[in-house]
């Protein structure tokens, strides 16, 4: 359903809901495309007039600041107006709420939401009542997906790596509450990663994870024996009810990225995390601020990936399109 | 039968384009081609003329004002401008000079990088069908075509040949 959700009868992609379902040839399309507005973001005129006269809502449920800022720079370099909204979520009857807000938006004639929310599937819920000419994109949805920071994970890959095809990939930490390593393991296995594994405690294991085409490990030697990139993740404590760990001094003994355990992997192996780090927690800042860290180019990068989706979406892709 | 499309001389064209381009030397000028064709041409230029210079290119794709019918170009080309332009002799080179539109995109782009001290324009066919006030400065062979017939150059960088078709 989702597939035929994101594109429209032409086979144009029209909404960004996740990265379930599409091809290899789309994904390196907007890679590639992103590649092309790195050059933008590092000129004197950080501009393109690609999407002038077009309204994007930032209709976020949830707070966060590195995806929202990099969205609207995104827009904004775009040439788009930009609307940012902050909407805390209501506990109660929040299908209603949302569309009634999307509705309401919608009649300002905005042309794309970004939607950040708490709850899986809300971004599929809009984009199922949205006009043809409104489109969505999934800023994360609950513990489901968050497509394009899977995006900018495989374009840092495949910039500071080469070829995803020929390398041993490992996601690290709360695998079983991210939405942000089950985008990026879409967004791997779809781009044809030698090895994905995911490495993490048991109880932050989801249940049957090897279906997504990843090897599980719960040791940290084991797991980052010879991988070429580390894919740390934050421990989502807010979505933690119970006990998964059992302390957080634990946990980082076991599983926070220390110079000992990096050590494992290949010498010249990459650090990556989506952000924000737990220090101390998620990854040691002897790691976080080392050489092998390129923590920082990825948020630069997400900009570039953030323009690349916008323009693929709201002016379709060109291979139905008309060159003239 | 249709007439028989014109024969060009690339060459011949590409020469007349250098002679054309001599007042302009003494000033200094940048050369700045347009993906693809118009970079094609530059370098075949630049080549003739002794430019020592880097190569400007740009690719206009995020200029283009057809943008929300035709989408993004995958295959868009870095633009690169190496130089600092402000105050520079810009000669602006492309393949084919029809609607002028190309060239609207192209001078918008420039001016995000800089303020040119003045813009040449170099086109190696220059044929009718203009939409803009845009001229050409040097133009290597002027064709007169009927409004279905399109233009294209290909082989390049080394095999340069014009293709002219019916447009679909």
């Amino acid at each position: 359903m989702t597939e035929s959700l994101q594109f429209d009868a032409r086979g144009r992609l029209r909404h960004l809901l996740t990265l379930e379902g599409l091809s290899r040839r789309t994904l390196l399309e907007i890679l590639d495309t992103a590649e092309s507005f790195i050059a933008v973001g590092e000129r004197e005129i950080k501009k393109v007039p690609l999407l002038r006269g077009q309204t994007v809502v930032n209709l976020f449920f949830e707070p966060s600041t590195r995806t929202r800022t990099t969205f609207e720079i995104a827009a904004k370099r775009l040439s788009a107006d930009v609307i940012n909204l902050n909407v805390s979520a209501s506990s109660t009857s929040k299908g209603e709420t949302l569309l009634d807000t999307v509705r309401n938006l919608e009649a300002m004639h905005t042309d794309l939401f970004v939607v950040r929310h708490n709850e899986s599937g809300a971004a599929h819920l809009i984009a199922r009542h949205v006009p043809a000419h409104v489109h969505i994109i999934n800023a994360g949805d609950g513990r489901h997906a968050h497509p394009t920071q899977g995006l900018l994970d495989a374009f840092t890959v495949r910039r500071h790596k080469g070829d995803v095809g020929k390398l041993k990939v490992a996601i690290v930490g709360d695998i079983l509450h991210s939405r942000v390593a089950r985008s990026e393991i879409h967004a791997l296995t779809t781009l044809g990663a030698k090895e994905v594994r995911v490495i993490a405690p048991k109880t932050l294991l989801p249940v049957a994870v090897e279906k997504l085409g990843v090897t599980p490990y719960t040791d940290m030697a084991a797991g980052l024996k010879d991988v070429d990139v580390i894919m740390m993740l934050r421990l989502q404590r807010e979505r933690m009810a119970g006990a998964h760990i059992p302390s957080e001094q634990e946990y980082f003994n076991l599983y926070g990225l220390t110079p000992e355990k990096l050590a494992h992997a290949k010498k010249d192996a990459i650090v990556m995390h989506p952000g924000p780090m737990n220090r101390g927690l998620d990854i040691d800042s002897a790691v976080a601020d080392g050489p092998q860290s390129v923590i920082l180019p990825q948020v630069t990068y997400g900009i570039a990936v953030r323009m690349a989706v916008m323009a693929l979406i709201l002016g379709g892709t060109p291979e139905t399109g008309r060159r003239v | 039968m249709t007439p028989a499309a014109p024969t060009v001389d690339i060459d011949a064209a590409l020469a007349r384009m250098a002679e054309g381009l001599q007042p302009w030397l003494a000033r200094n000028p940048v050369m700045v081609g347009i993906h693809t064709g118009g970079v094609w041409i530059a370098q075949k230029l630049r080549m003739r003329l002794g430019i020592t210079e880097p190569l400007g290119t740009l690719d206009i794709s995020f200029y283009r004002d057809d943008f929300s019918q035709v989408g993004v170009n995958p295959q868009v080309k870095a633009s690169n401008l190496p130089l600092n332009i402000d105050g520079r002799h810009i000669v602006l080179v492309d393949d084919v000079l029809q609607t002028g539109r190309t060239i609207r995109a192209a001078l918008n782009e420039i001016f995000d990088y800089g303020r040119p001290a003045s813009v040449a324009l170099a086109v190696l066919i220059e044929r009718d069908g203009r939409e803009l006030p845009i001229e050409a400065q040097v133009v290597g062979e002027h064709l007169r075509l009927s409004k279905n017939k399109h233009v294209k150059l290909v082989g390049g960088p080394d095999r340069l040949e014009l293709k002219i078709q019916e447009a679909r």
